[in-house]
């Protein structure tokens, strides 16, 4: 037999109160082993309260070769950011 | 070259010239994969085989204090060897094919790690200077421009300094202990103090990949301007511990603001990355033993747990 274990990507979440981040990747045969060698490997400092492991081949990720015209329809908007907006000057904050 | 490709290679150098991060679905240059690829497992390489030579000293350490900060250390490298496998596989080679690579002796790993740790004062020499010169490479990688690369060096960075401090302080003890210890630091110092050098590579006239690094920013500082770094920042550390850095042309020179040092023995330096340092084929031994014939039943048993815990559940559910 020679099969490589899957690789699962590593989200951390650093304290209560933040969004899960990724930290990284590593290789498990299942998922639980993914979990407990995320712990060891990712948070030898504490550096975590709560890890979410996926297994990399269920990521779907945009292309970035496409980034132009996918993320086009944000290009011309610039009425969605509170400067487009002009303040009286009077008016110091709002 | 095809008219798309100039283009794409046109765009890429723009990138990189901008601060601009390159990432892993990102086009670039064939060989900038490649030489990443090799540049970044050889770097996972060393971590790995970097255990071997502290390793041996696990067992032996001289008090519990020092084993759990040694042993802590050595946990570390094996986790640095992880985030650069990682790093490496997210441009398409495959963590089987690395190892393979280093197994057959294909790979290149750093030639410090085949010098043997002969007394407990190496390890104080490894941590204070192997780590040393390495961290001064690691932290110009963390700006290197392959994102995964560079995010891997900052994790790594971030760990390191707690090695450097824990091989001083053995060094220190030592330092301030009987005749007999420090003679066995000074001992270790007149041993890892060469090789540390040579740890920054070749000089910059020899060395054969470096000038397409930096263009590529993979590089930012040539292996002269590290060495030269590291001796500068080394000479005081060795003046508080009160031994003697085995080089006697080295001096503080005025108008550089640098130190002056001796020439290195690159006969040796070559003689090592060859294969035929001390410890080449037993860290080759150790590594083969540890992944073909004590780990390979290991990960198959695992998978096959795996799948067998698999095929019951979905028997469960149907
Ligand atoms: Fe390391
Ligand atoms: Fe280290």
């Amino acid at each position: 037999m020679n099969k490589e274990w899957p690789l699962w990507e590593v989200f951390i979440r650093s304290k209560a109160g933040l969004h899960h981040q990724h930290v990284g990747s590593l290789h498990a045969a299942d998922s639980e082993m993914a979990l407990e060698n995320a712990r060891d490997v990712y948070t030898r400092r504490q550096e975590g309260v709560s890890i979410w492991v996926v297994q990399s081949n269920s990521i779907i990720a945009s292309n970035p070769e496409e980034n132009t015209s996918f993320f086009d329809p944000a290009e011309d908007k610039i009425y969605r950011h509170p400067t487009f907006y002009e303040l009286p000057d009077e008016l110091k904050h709002m | 070259m095809t008219a798309k490709e100039k283009n794409f290679e046109a765009l890429f150098q723009a990138k990189i010239d901008q601060e601009i991060k390159i990432e892993a679905k990102d086009w670039m240059p064939d060989a900038y994969r490649k030489t990443l690829v090799r540049q970044i497992s050889q770097h996972a390489h060393s971590e790995i085989v970097g255990m071997l030579p502290e390793g041996n000293w696990i067992t032996r350490a001289p008090s519990l204090r020092r084993k759990i900060g040694l042993l802590a250390k050595v946990q570390d490298e094996a986790g640095h060897g992880l985030y650069l496998y990682s790093a490496a596989e997210t441009l398409g080679t495959t963590r089987g094919q690395m190892m393979d690579a280093l197994n057959e002796g294909k790979a290149k790993y750093s030639s410090i790690f085949n010098y043997p740790t002969i007394t407990w004062a190496d390890i104080g020499a490894v941590g204070w200077l192997v780590d040393g010169a390495a961290i001064l490479n690691q932290v110009m990688l963390t700006r290197t421009s392959y994102g995964p690369y560079a995010r891997a060096m900052v994790r790594i960075c971030k760990e390191e300094s707690f090695h450097q401090r824990q091989g001083f302080d053995i060094m220190m003890s030592l330092c301030n202990g009987t005749a007999e210890q420090k003679a066995m630091a000074q001992d270790a110092l007149n041993r890892w103090w060469w090789p540390s050098l040579m740890m920054f590579g070749p000089s910059d006239a020899e060395s054969q990949h470096s000038e397409q690094s930096m263009i590529w920013k993979i590089k930012r500082k040539s292996n002269d301007t590290l060495r030269q770094q590291f001796v500068d920042a080394t000479v005081d550390q060795a003046k508080i511990l009160g031994i003697t850095i085995p080089d006697p042309d080295l001096s503080w020179n005025e108008e550089k603001g640098h130190y002056d040092f001796g020439a290195i023995d690159w006969d040796e330096f070559w003689q090592v990355v060859k294969g035929n340092g001390i410890c080449n084929r037993d860290r080759l031994k150790a590594r083969r033993a540890a992944y073909i014939t004590n780990g390979k039943w290991v990960r198959d048993a695992a998978i096959a747990y795996a799948e067998k815990k698999q095929q019951r559940d979905i028997s469960k559910v149907a």
